[in-house]
């Protein structure tokens, strides 16, 4: 089997200004869903309101849920928690209630609509908490930031770190711009799913990179865009099918995985989309237009010592 | 070219060995088991309560199936939870006669199944974390009003030491309920002492209060100093949580605060909620009183009468010691601890650092009772026992102290921890405690491992489908990666938590990158016209840098996320950042092992299974040689 039967280059650098043009519009609708409608956070970041509940019977959770809509309450989640007969209902911080009152009053709707339920406790998660771990994501996210652009300035250029980190945030916007769009709960782990796609996204455009140096070194007589074009689609096969491998494992825990691990491995999935596309359809427009060139790569050597790869020095 | 020497295939070997050895407690499970240990710093487990359990357990007729001493304690493993609980009270009645002083601490555990010789290897199972195994979660009630008192208390001796520094005269400084109360004699002194506090401490509130010979200056706390000592109390007491836990190895536990004053506390995979409860309820403070030496006094106290503001205590050695119930200074003002040893007599000794009120307390008190005994305290859970009665020899200055004297050196240890790991800024009690129950850790499990399964023989198949030979060994390499990162898991008894499972499999997807990236290069080699075993060599050589490079990249993030991360994003970082590592020994390495064993001693080698390679027909690539 050989699912890449690619004869020329394909010219993906003539393309350049549509695919940034695509990118940054995807990137504004992200920005825009992420200030008009903002992030569904999880409990661990908001705080919020935790009630056990107890049944003698398996719990009938479409009940709880119409019962807790009909009370007024949003933004609830209702859980079994441990087994069928235990059920966990997740309320938002609210700062003029008080946690006691919410129990009685949640107490009262399901008593009319749910009967049988036994309140088996009020807890309460602090805001404090959620704001030590928003400021910790934000570390993180920093910290990934600039190693990655330290490192890849060390092993390549400058230019290649700005453009792979500028495309991979623009990844990190996009899934957020998907979580507010759909209103998805952003939890710790989708946190962890974004930062692990943004070492794996621009994991993708060091391969694309490596290419291109190699290029720049073996051949001559190529321009920028053709050497590009040249480097991604000799790596092409290679992005698919690895991401297509990854893709699949993620497709197995978004099956399989049930609720904990559902949003984890749709962030993730998400991430893996765009991931190919910008880091390979943003990234090297963008080292392009930063005005990479063989010289960068080539002329050390060429100080260094007389001959070089190619044979003797004229 | 395409051989390795010797020595490396033995490396592959051997690591794959090693892989498969610490892999394999993993597949035993777990038994009932039942543990003893120590309640006190003060008692030792050793070889005696290994058989005293074993002789215990004879006397009762239940079998165990083998009894162990670890740095835990004794741990009995049984065969079926009915013989756990039985053997669990008997236990209980030789250990703790007297119920309501525990010495020791009998709790039910889990012991791994694995054979012998597995553990004497130190090959134990993962250890899963509170999502997977179940474990208890206790909500505490922090005492926001003993805070205060206790604040009160100390502000007191502050103010007395102050006034003595800038020599004012008082009557008396005492604390009475709420607020703190100062005498004078005279309203010109007072008014001296209001200006001289007023200057020098911004937390209490003053007012005059009384007339003639009662004159009084009331300090109250003021609203913003109280909300701050309510918040360092909650934030000392969680650290306090942190350290004991972590002191006595719990793994990844959650210490979180829950709205203003309460603290969670989850414990994985701890079953028995007494033992937990014990853990966190175990608190040590130091004391320092005088020893009381009237003669007549002790002889008064034996027989049952002990004289008014005096306790009676046993000295370690049996003596019995009349110790005065005013305590000269508490662990508040030990700043740390330490184990170590009398520089003279070479002792195990405790060295215990003071702060500057307490080094001047006690610069005081030494001075003032050169010649006389003082008491040692440790107060563990309630209950004070005299650790040492020195004489004060001589003044001491400067905020250094060593306790010494019958010790032994794990002593000295216990104690210093003890001391270390502190005393609460404000009293604790349990209001909530839960066992998360061991089916939801069951489903949670099975749920991680289907996706992992299926993800990973999705994988599988069309690897082998595309890439044939080449797939199989990098689906093998892939599985080597699997069996490395559980058996590291299983070394480093990382907890695993759902996002560890997650991260798992995460890490397999991601790591099938780095051969595709070598397959597809020996491809390409193929395509541009080298000879098979030129393919190999370059494809391998050439995607190796890559490789390097991506999985640094990922790695960065996987780092970023170990620092910052906390609780479940934790889990799942140290499993991505393992799975990398051991991902970049098993696809470049292992697999090149494998690709040599089947193609390098072959001279005259025609072609690849590595599926189809496609040729232009009108030529290369165009542009590369």
């Amino acid at each position: 089997m050989e699912f890449f039967r690619i004869r020329k280059d394909i010219p993906f650098m003539r393309h350049a200004v549509l695919f940034n043009a695509i990118s940054l519009l995807t990137f504004l609708l992200a920005v825009f869903f992420l200030f008009s409608r903002g992030l569904h956070l999880s409990v661990e970041f908001t705080g919020g309101t935790l009630i056990e509940i107890n049944y003698t019977q398996a719990a009938d959770l479409g009940k709880i849920r119409d019962a807790l809509g009909k009370a007024g309450y949003n933004d609830f989640s209702v859980q079994n928690f441990g087994s069928s007969r235990d059920v966990l209902i997740r309320l938002p911080l609210k700062a003029e209630q008080n946690t006691t009152r919410i129990g009685e009053s949640v107490m009262q709707a399901l008593t009319a609509e749910a009967p049988g339920a036994n309140l088996r406790r009020v807890e309460f998660v602090g805001p404090q908490v959620g704001k030590e771990l928003a400021e910790n994501g934000a570390m993180a996210l920093l910290l990934v930031v600039i190693g990655i652009v330290l490192y890849l300035a060390f092993r390549f250029e400058w230019r290649f770190s700005v453009s792979a980190i500028i495309a991979n945030l623009h990844d990190v916007i996009i899934i957020l711009g998907f979580f507010a769009f759909f209103q998805w709960e952003f939890s710790l782990s989708v946190l962890a799913a974004v930062l692990a796609v943004l070492g794996y996204s621009v994991n993708e455009s060091v391969v694309v990179f490596d290419r291109v140096r190699e290029t720049f070194r073996k051949t001559r007589g190529l321009t920028t865009p053709q050497v590009l074009d040249h480097a991604i689609t000799s790596t092409i096969s290679r992005t698919i099918i690895t991401h297509g491998s990854t893709q699949m494992m993620v497709l197995s825990m978004l099956v399989f995985g049930g609720e904990t691990l559902y949003y984890f491995s749709l962030a993730l999935t998400i991430g893996i989309c765009f991931g190919i596309y910008s880091s390979v359809l943003v990234a090297s427009p963008l080292v392009m237009w930063l005005g990479v060139s063989r010289e960068q790569f080539v002329k050390p050597k060429r100080q260094i010592e007389g001959a070089n790869d190619e044979g003797a020095v004229v | 070219m395409n051989r390795y020497p010797l020595w490396k295939y033995v490396i592959v070997g051997l690591a794959l060995l090693f892989g498969l050895i610490y892999t394999l407690p993993n597949f035993f499970g777990e038994s009932p088991a039942v543990q003893v240990s120590s309640a006190k710093a003060t008692i030792k487990i050793d070889e005696r309560a290994r058989e005293r359990v074993a002789s215990a357990l004879q006397a009762a007729a239940i079998a165990d199936s083998g009894i162990f001493l670890d740095s835990n304690g004794v741990k009995v493993r049984l065969a079926t939870t009915d013989q756990q609980l039985q053997a669990k009270d008997v236990l209980e009645k030789q250990f703790n006669p007297d119920a309501s002083d525990p010495q020791y601490v009998v709790a039910l555990n889990l012991l791994s199944s694995s054979p012998q010789w597995l553990t004497r290897l130190r090959a134990l199972p993962m250890y899963l974390g509170l999502d997977l195994r179940g474990g208890v979660h206790f909500l505490l009630q922090v005492d926001m009003k003993g805070a205060v008192t206790k604040r009160l208390d100390a502000l007191g001796g502050d103010l007395r030491s102050l006034l003595r520094d800038k020599n004012i005269r008082h009557a008396g400084i005492g604390r009475e309920g709420e607020r703190i109360v100062i005498r004078f004699r005279d309203s010109e002194t007072r008014s001296k002492a209001r200006t001289v506090l007023e200057d020098n401490q911004s937390e209490l509130l003053l007012a005059d209060q009384g007339e003639g010979d009662d004159l009084r200056l009331v300090g109250t706390l003021r609203p913003e100093a109280v909300k701050r000592i309510q918040e360092f109390a909650i934030k000392q007491n969680m650290t306090t949580l942190h350290n004991r836990i972590n002191e006595l190895g719990v793994a990844e536990p959650v210490i979180a605060q829950q709205g203003a004053d309460r603290i969670v506390v989850q414990l994985p995979g701890v079953q028995d909620t007494a033992k937990a409860k014990d853990i966190l309820g175990r608190t040590a403070t130091l004391e320092i009183r005088m020893v009381e030496e009237t003669p007549g006094a002790i002889d008064a106290a034996l027989a049952g009468q002990v004289p008014f503001g005096t306790e009676l205590y046993v000295e370690r050695g049996g003596m019995p010691l009349l110790v005065k119930k005013q305590v000269v200074l508490t662990g508040e003002r030990l700043t740390d601890a330490q184990p170590g040893f009398d520089s003279q007599t070479t002792e195990p000794a405790v060295h215990l650092t003071l702060d500057s009120a307490g080094a001047r307390i006690f610069k005081d008190v030494t001075r003032d009772n050169v010649g006389k005994r003082m008491a040692i305290v440790l107060i563990e859970k309630g209950k004070g026992e005299v650790i040492t009665a020195p004489v004060i020899r001589a003044e001491i200055a400067g905020g250094r102290v060593q306790i010494s004297g019958r010790m032994s050196t794990v002593e000295a240890n216990d104690t210093a921890l003890l001391l270390r790991s502190g005393s609460l800024a404000a009293p604790m009690e349990i209001i909530e405690e839960r066992t998360i129950g061991p089916s939801l850790g069951a489903e949670n499990i099975s749920k991680g491992f289907h996706s992992t399964m299926w993800g990973f023989a999705a994988i599988a198949v069309f690897m082998i489908a595309y890439y044939r030979l080449f797939g199989l060994v990098s689906v093998l390499a892939l599985a080597a990666n699997l069996l490395f990162l559980v058996a590291l898991l299983s070394l480093l008894q990382a907890t695993l938590t759902l996002p560890g499972i997650a991260a798992i499999a995460l890490t397999l997807g991601m790591a099938i990158d780095a051969n595709v990236l070598i397959n597809e290069r020996i491809r390409e080699e193929l395509r541009n016209g080298s000879s098979p075993q030129a393919a190999i060599h370059t494809g391998y050589e050439r995607a190796f840098g890559t490789i390097l490079d991506s999985n640094i990249t990922t790695l960065i993030a996987g780092v970023a996320l170990l620092i910052f991360g906390s609780g479940p994003v934790r889990g799942f970082a140290v499993v991505h950042c393992l799975g990398i590592l051991t991902s970049l020994f098993s696809a470049v390495v292992v697999s090149r092992a494998m690709i040599n064993l089947i193609y390098g001693r072959r001279r005259k080698l025609e072609s690849l299974a590595i599926g189809q390679v496609w040729k232009p027909t009108d030529g290369g690539t165009a542009t590369t040689r």
